[in-house]
């Protein structure tokens, strides 16, 4: 068995474990430790599919801002631990239906449009077509005329043609950490500061005395 | 690309599906179900990465990079609010949010 498939097993069999940690952990703590678990490992998918420089800036974003986030809010807030009460269990059996639903129809789409995934006997689409591409061949364009790295590519594509949209993603970023600050900052009363204003401001002649 | 396409996208799909199911499992435990939302954000991602890999065409990663920033300035005002929520009201408890007392 190849190395890229077992590292392939292994980062999806985690992923997709501590994912079902994550919605299913007592302790909110341990929900955000499994969630950092489940961004490391679909960084290690990415690294799989040659998105290196993608996969570094999930570590980065994802891993090092928004479940650190998640983890100063978690420890900062007395989140106490919850029980399963019978809320959760009452929407269990009706959760699932929809949940199979989904998967049925996620399936079928995938199996109709894209290499074959279950046997093609079990989903009686339509008799004329027969699907004869099990293998799809794809050709690496992009290594066979000029390779370059990850970080290279997209750094041409971004600043060129979309950089109107990196600059309203920056924008965004902006008013997110506007808004955040704004929202979360407190006056405190007992600090002590200059008053700029009102040391400057007024008469030199009653304000200041010569002392000999 | 040694491995098959749908074996990827299974991979996102499920973690989009726990997502989903982990928001109506939920709904008493506001933190858990940001976090559902930050895995379903993160399994579109995947999805646009691994389209982009298959297609041979680069938006697929520009668009991700772009999910990435609204992901990261949505879970950061999410969050404000509910620290703002909770230093107010005193409890995290979701019950009564549509009240409008406190």
């Amino acid at each position: 068995m190849n190395v890229e498939v077992l590292l392939f097993y292994i980062f999806s069999a985690i992923a997709i474990i501590s994912g079902s940690m994550v919605i299913s952990a007592r302790n909110p703590i341990h929900s955000v430790l499994f969630l950092v678990l489940v961004f490391c490992n679909a960084a290690g998918l990415l690294i799989l599919l040659e998105t290196e420089f993608l996969a570094m800036l999930f570590l980065v974003v994802y891993v090092g801002a928004i479940a650190v986030l998640f983890l100063f809010v978690v420890m900062m807030l007395n989140v106490r631990i919850t029980e399963l009460n019978e809320s959760i269990l009452r929407y269990i059996p009706i959760g699932g239906i929809i949940l199979l639903i989904f998967l049925f129809e996620i399936l079928s789409v995938i199996n109709g449009d894209l290499v074959p995934f279950f046997s093609s006997k079990l989903f009686v689409l339509d008799s004329d077509y027969i699907s004869l591409n099990h293998n799809l061949n794809i050709t690496f364009w992009s290594n066979q005329i000029n390779p370059l790295t990850n970080v290279a590519s997209l750094g041409e594509v971004l600043y060129t043609y979309y950089v109107y949209c990196f600059m309203v993603a920056s924008l965004i970023l902006l008013v997110a950490m506007i808004g955040a600050i704004l929202l979360t900052m407190r006056k405190r009363m007992n600090v002590r500061k200059q008053e700029i204003f009102d040391q400057v401001y007024g008469n030199i002649n009653s304000n200041v005395r010569y002392i000999n | 690309m040694i491995i098959d396409l749908v074996k990827y996208l299974t991979v996102a799909s499920t973690l989009f599906i726990l997502g989903i199911w982990g928001i109506f499992l939920n709904r008493k435990n506001i933190i858990i179900m940001l976090m559902s939302i930050e895995l379903m954000l993160l399994a579109v991602n995947l999805n646009f990465i691994i389209f982009s890999v298959y297609l041979d065409d680069l938006i697929g990663q520009v668009f991700a990079i772009f999910i990435l920033t609204v992901a990261a300035a949505e879970s950061a005002i999410g969050l404000s609010i509910l620290v703002i929520y909770s230093r107010i009201k005193g409890t995290l408890a979701i019950d009564f949010i549509n009240l409008m007392k406190g």
